[in-house]
């Protein structure tokens, strides 16, 4: 009789119709209200000031072009000609390219549009069609003469101990120790060969050619060696490092997943109630799983690297110990839901504990934990750039290298490049894995 | 016409080929297995190699720094409530910058699962470009965005919330739509039928179908994000992970401060960590409401 009382199903209907409602409008207004303090706390408003949009520019177009110095010594009064200012990529004076004129007391730099940049000496001028020529006369202090007198324009930057000239063209900074004039040219230069290979400057065709046939350009290796290796060895884009760098990653994924699915699986089995009934030692071992899990990469990717140094094996074993905990509880979950009646069954042909494990128990848990192992590699590999940034191992640390320089922004596409296609394949890895040992298509 | 049967199998020939194929089987796992170990063992030997210190070494000094960091705690054992107090501000910041990221993320990857699903799609003809931006997404560690970002933007809570909430985007983009393949398509029909609007269908046809287990898949991610916000503030985020770097390049003499810290977050991770478990229970055996 009880039910009766309050029954009235369209009231009822139509009361839950209001709280549903007063639900669906209080999440988003929570939700609101939430954000709008964040916004606050991060002081987002404050960060249109403090983002650096120059930054941005730089980033995005050192991201896919390249610049070439020439820097003019101003106490030795030298001048040399490199990609990016770097001194293993200068040219050597066959290699000079014709838009840079060295004489004896004059280099002309010739910045396309009648924009021309000319080195006499202590006297450094910038000839800008339309404005007329930029001079500055290095002294005590740096002396600026403009072609018209007054204020300084905007594209000019200029203090007693730097002046520098911004335009579409180029770029030109002299300090007292040293004049820089910059000409941006598209994509990345010497990908492939550095400038102390005999093969730079050629086009893929001679490349080519060089390789079927042709003369032998080293005299000691034939021609397909030697391009493999003045690829493998390029001084500015170091692509034999970089290709260990990424093998490096890989392994900390590889050995870090496996090692810890090789520790927690005999672990699991003292954590799953079905195999193990003494339930202190299963308390005991499930704590020790939470507090792996709790500890987290990050510390013991700080206690590791203080214990093994820097390298991939601290990598590895920090992403170890830490799956190691999640793979106990993952696992000791599966072993937990497996059929008895298997194991009876292997028992029953009176087989013992391990033939009992191994025929009637691991063959029922081997396709979760496999798809589980599996999926965690994948994220290991992502997870493992990051923890190669802090051990200092693999492509983790060449990409915070590259980003510190806050200059080789096309390696730093590279390397981000790379990354990316590297998680992809592993995430194709997995997936083939999955199908090719779980469902044994 | 009698037909002519093959004759039937003997018994000694089926348990032959049976036998048979079962070596055959256990041969394939064995050298299956074989090769694994032979690739982990390689693979640890070159990790041996490249590593700066040795295996047997390190392991050798594993508790060495742990020993320093506790014995300097415990020494200090008085200064520890100051230092947790100084670092609690970086604790919620973390907190913060897990929490934002989940929601942006999952608002986002909301909506590119729904529009990477065929049957509810918006514009079906942009659903492989949905599918590959959240794959994207994925692939993307956070690590990458957040250096990036930090370039630009400078250091601070908001580059890492972004380069979280991206790849949470795609990853549950992958999930949500996922769950989005299994939705009872008949409630859609009959809100079609009475001319309800793409919007109306999906927000009272789909979302009531989808919502427990988007919020369960989005509890789960914010554990992860905890852990992934206190790591980019290592890489100069902010948060807890600025100040544990700060702490650690201080040395000795300050790790009573970084024991603070280690403690600080060991308890936030458990306390996420319960909490998140306790709602996903309630929400699969639908307690709550």
């Amino acid at each position: 009789m009880a039910m009766l009382d309050h029954t009235d199903p369209r009231e009822a209907t139509i009361k839950g119709f209001a709280r549903k409602r007063a639900i669906a409008l209080a999440v988003p207004a929570v939700l609101i209200a939430y954000l709008g303090y964040i916004f606050v706390a991060f002081d987002v408003p404050g960060l249109a000031q403090r983002a650096n949009m120059d930054n941005a520019v730089i980033l995005l177009s050192d991201a896919v072009s390249h610049k070439i110095h020439v820097t003019q010594d101003n106490r030795r009064f030298e001048t040399s000609v490199s990609v990016e200012g770097s001194r293993r990529a200068a040219f050597s004076d066959e290699q000079m390219p014709d838009w840079v004129d060295i004489a004896d007391e004059r280099v002309t730099v010739d910045l396309t549009n009648g924009h021309v940049v000319t080195y006499e000496g202590p006297v450094i001028t910038y000839d800008l069609p339309g404005y007329g020529p930029i001079r500055v006369t290095i002294g005590e202090t740096l002396m600026l003469d403009l072609p018209q007198g007054g204020a300084v324009p905007d594209f000019i930057n200029a203090s007693d101990s730097r002046v520098a000239v911004t335009t579409p063209e180029g770029r030109l900074t002299v300090t007292r120790s040293r004049a820089d004039t910059f000409r941006y040219f598209f994509g990345w230069e010497m990908f492939f060969f550095d400038l102390q290979s005999a093969y730079s400057g050629m086009g893929p065709g001679a490349v080519m050619a060089a390789v079927f046939g042709g003369e032998r350009l080293y005299p000691d290796l034939p021609n397909w060696q030697s391009v493999v290796r003045d690829v493998w060895y390029n001084s500015v884009w170091r692509h034999g490092d970089v290709v260990w760098a990424i093998g490096e990653t890989a392994l900390m994924a590889f050995l870090g997943t496996f090692g810890a699915a090789a520790f927690a699986l005999p672990l699991a089995f003292l954590a799953a109630q079905n195999f193990t009934p003494a339930q202190s030692i299963r308390f005991g071992v499930r704590r020790l799983f939470d507090f792996v899990r709790g500890v987290d990469a990050l510390i013991f990717t700080i206690i590791l690297s203080r214990a093994f140094g820097p390298g991939p094996m601290t990598g590895a074993l920090a992403i170890l110990i830490t799956d190691a905990g999640s793979f106990g509880k993952l696992f000791s979950e599966a072993l937990e839901n497996t059929d008895t009646k298997q194991v009876e069954g292997v028992q029953s042909t009176g087989a013992n504990a391990v033939q009992r494990y191994r025929f009637g128990v691991i063959p029922q848990v081997m396709p979760v934990l496999l798809s589980q192992i599996l999926y965690f590699l994948e994220s290991n590999t992502r997870s493992a750039t990051i923890i190669g940034a802090i051990v200092g191992g693999g492509i983790g640390l060449m990409l915070t290298q590259a980003i510190q320089t806050t200059q080789d922004w096309e390696k730093v596409t590279y390397y981000m490049i790379l990354i990316v296609l590297l998680v992809i394949a592993m995430d194709a890895l997995s997936g083939w894995l999955r199908r090719k040992l779980i469902k044994g298509e | 016409m009698a037909t002519v049967l093959p004759a039937p199998p003997r018994i000694s020939d089926i348990r032959d080929d049976y036998l048979a194929l079962t070596r055959r089987k256990r041969m394939y796992g064995g050298l299956l297995l074989l090769a694994f170990i032979v690739t982990f063992v390689a693979g640890f030997q070159i990790a041996e190699d490249r590593n700066a210190g040795s295996f047997a070494e390190g392991i050798s000094r594993i508790f060495d720094f742990p020993h320093d960091l506790i014995s300097e705690a415990w020494r200090n054992a008085a200064n520890m409530p100051a230092h947790a107090a100084n670092a609690f501000p970086a604790l919620i910041e973390t907190v913060n910058i897990a929490m934002v990221s989940t929601i942006l993320g999952c608002l986002l990857g909301t909506a590119l699962a729904l529009a990477g699903t065929r049957g509810l799609a918006y514009w079906p003809r942009l659903i492989p470009v949905a599918r590959r931006t959240s794959d994207v997404f994925r692939a993307v560690p956070e690590i990458v965005i957040a250096l990036v970002l930090i370039f630009i933007m400078g250091g601070g809570p908001v580059p890492a919330v972004i380069a979280i909430a991206i790849h949470t985007a795609g990853a549950q983009g992958k999930l949500f739509s996922e769950v989005n393949e299994n939705v009872d398509l008949k409630p859609l029909d009959g809100l079609a039928s009475v001319g309800a609007t793409w919007w109306q269908r999906t927000w009272l046809g789909v979302f009531p179908q989808v919502l427990p287990n988007y919020l369960s898949y989005s509890l789960l991610r914010l554990e992860v994000n905890i852990r992934a916000s206190a790591i980019l503030g290592f890489v100069g985020a902010g948060g807890i992970g600025y100040e544990l770097r700060n702490a650690m390049t201080f040395g000795q003499g300050k790790f009573d401060q970084a024991a603070a810290i280690f403690l600080m977050l060991f308890a936030t991770i458990v306390v996420v960590d319960q909490i998140s478990s306790w709602m996903r229970n309630s929400l699969t055996q639908g307690r709550a409401a």
